[in-house]
């Protein structure tokens, strides 16, 4: 039952082969035998969620189900969901309650998911290993010594070690498609503006877009049809007609252009990654896709650009959280000033200042031309590199990670380290550009070390989900990295 | 680029984050390497690019002036009773320390 595909579990469902309060029962039983370890959930609610699945299988039996009527699915602690602890990782949200559903969750609910519980993250969404997050960081279930990636660390790691059937994520820089690859599970970030982002905790609004995470791209398909859609709450959102993303899946590969950006196969790149990666695209070469080779030249300038437009806008949108109407309040204070920057000062986590602060830094006076907006100009010169190069591709395809799953602790001390895992994902959210991570293979075992999962990420034009999923499924049909487990899950 | 204690000191008060002496010390540390990172993007010709905020180049949408919310103060102030909701409350209204003698 946990290897079924999303497919699998609702026709099961729809069969009444299994109920959606037994499939739930089985995750949860699971949650409370493995989380303990692996620290993937936040909180776990079993009352709420068999009520959830109660409801669904009424629907099932009343015959009126969706495709995702009594699946049960995690979210990320990010998405406020009525009735629910909903702390995006931080101390500062430690017993926030949400008054309401984000557009996202009441998507699922729409449908009839169940809701399996709220997976931990990076705080605020900030970090690439989830060792930023109040509540302890997420172990990857490939290597338990070692980071899940971040920010979507906890759904990523909850999907790797059979937790959940699948789960969301949010992607400023790369927290879905990074610990997608260092978790050995796929996931998708959709062109920004197609989900909304109405009730999804803000940290760059500009940049922010949430997405779906699973084992395959088939069942990516399936969860972004439910989480895709105009929202009117979310100035941002983009009116379009709706689609299938399932559409595509089927077509075979035969003349599919593969642009390889070589900037994304320089230095800073492991062996081990770019060997698989390598072997990856002979793959694809089997399936009939060809490939050529393209240039990304203002790639390069991404982390300088990101670490500059994403601080700025945290900084704003953070500012929310004064101990004033929810969240934490420090319990000493003596003016109204020291009740805010005491409260703040406790309430947020290192990471969380230190970004809070730079983007403090570049938007305060003398400093908004030289900073914000010379990386909103350089962001449009990165932009019109991939728009060059769809020109002479269809996708493009690279590693998603510089490494694989580096040791929890490793990279503590130096901020520049940590945010360079982050190199070849973040250029696609600065264009805006829909992306996406499968598995593709392990990295070098050595000094007892096991492989640790390599992720291939597929970058696609604007609105063109549909033609990566059916890439990605493809690959997936002919090779199996997709559907391995690690040992003892 | 360099930052000074004082720098640091400046950001933190605008950002309203309570920082003692060494906190400052290590961040101006931390956020000198940031800045040298950032650095790279000055050299740059950026002369006649329009800057990006959104792919799409779209503008904000604009909708009707109408009231869309319900007063929710009452919810809002009483969340689930597991948890504690807003801060301090009293009387419908959200304590903070006086501010006017």
């Amino acid at each position: 039952m946990f290897e079924s595909s999303l497919q699998q579990l609702g026709s099961a469902l729809r069969a009444r082969q299994i109920s959606s309060v037994e499939l739930t029962q089985l995750y949860l039983d699971r949650i409370a035998k493995l989380n303990p370890e692996l620290n993937a959930y936040i909180t776990v609610s079993p009352e709420t969620s068999l009520a959830q699945a109660r409801a669904a299988d009424a629907r099932l039996a009343a015959g009126n189900a969706d495709a995702l009527t009594g699946i049960p699915i995690a979210q990320k602690d990010i998405f406020c969901a009525k009735g629910w602890l909903t702390t995006c990782g931080s101390k500062m949200l430690h017993d926030f309650v949400s008054p309401y559903d984000a557009h996202v969750i009441a998507r699922f609910n729409d449908a009839g998911a169940v809701n399996l519980g709220k997976t931990n993250m990076d705080e605020f969404a900030m970090g690439s290993s989830n060792e930023t997050s109040h509540y302890g960081p997420v172990k990857n279930p490939w290597d338990q010594a070692r980071v899940p990636g971040g920010s979507s660390g906890g759904s990523a790691s909850a999907i790797a070690a059979r937790l959940c059937a699948a789960a969301t994520g949010t992607d400023t820089g790369g927290s879905i498609r990074q610990p997608a690859a260092l978790c050995g599970i796929s996931g998708l970030k959709p062109t920004y503006g197609v989900v909304s982002r109405y009730g999804m905790i803000a940290f760059a609004s500009s940049l922010d877009q949430a997405g779906p995470m699973a084992r395959s791209a088939e069942d990516l398909a399936l969860l972004l049809n439910a989480m895709a859609g105009f929202d009117e709450r979310d100035s941002t959102s983009l009116q379009r007609d709706k689609e299938d993303y399932a559409r595509d899946l089927a077509k075979p590969l035969n003349g599919l252009r593969i642009g390889l950006p070589k900037e994304f196969f320089a230095e800073g790149l492991s062996g081990d990654v770019a060997h698989a990666v390598e072997a990856a695209i002979a793959e694809y070469r089997k399936l009939g896709a060809t490939v050529v080779e393209i240039s990304l030249p203002n790639s390069k300038l991404s982390v300088p650009v990101y670490y500059v437009l994403a601080p700025a806008e945290a900084s704003s949108n953070l500012s929310r959280f004064d101990g004033v109407r929810y969240g934490y309040r420090a319990p000493d204070y003596t003016d109204l000033a020291d009740m805010y920057e005491k409260s703040r000062a406790q309430g947020f986590g290192a990471e969380v200042k230190r970004r809070i602060m730079i983007g403090t830094y570049v938007l305060s006076h003398g400093y908004y031309d030289a900073y914000y907006l010379q990386a909103q100009k350089i962001r449009r010169l990165i932009a019109q590199d991939f728009t060059e190069a769809f020109r002479q591709c269809d996708v493009i395809m690279g590693p998603t990670a510089p490494s694989t799953a580096f040791k929890l602790g490793e990279k503590g001390d130096d901020p520049v380290q940590m945010y360079l895992s982050d190199i070849y994902t973040i250029a696609v959210n600065l264009a805006g550009l829909p992306g996406m991570s499968i598995p593709c293979g392990f990295g070098a075992a050595n000094n007892g070390n096991p492989g640790m999962p390599v992720g291939l990420q597929i970058i696609g034009n604007y609105f063109d989900e549909a033609r990566m999923l059916n890439a990605a499924h493809q690959y997936q049909l002919a090779t199996d990295w997709h559907s391995r487990a690690p040992n003892g899950i | 680029m360099f930052l000074a204690n004082a720098d640091v000191r400046k950001v933190a008060r605008l950002a309203r984050l309570a920082m003692g002496e060494t906190e400052i010390e290590t961040a101006r540390s931390q956020l000198s390497g940031i800045f040298a990172l950032i650095a790279e993007m000055q050299a740059v010709d950026t002369r006649g690019i329009e800057p990006m905020s959104h792919a799409q180049d779209v503008s904000q949408r604009l909708r009707e002036d109408a009231v869309t919310e319900t007063n929710q103060r009452e919810l809002f102030q009483s969340l689930a009773p597991k948890y504690k909701g807003a801060p301090q409350v009293e009387a419908g209204l959200y304590l903070v320390p006086q501010v006017i003698e």
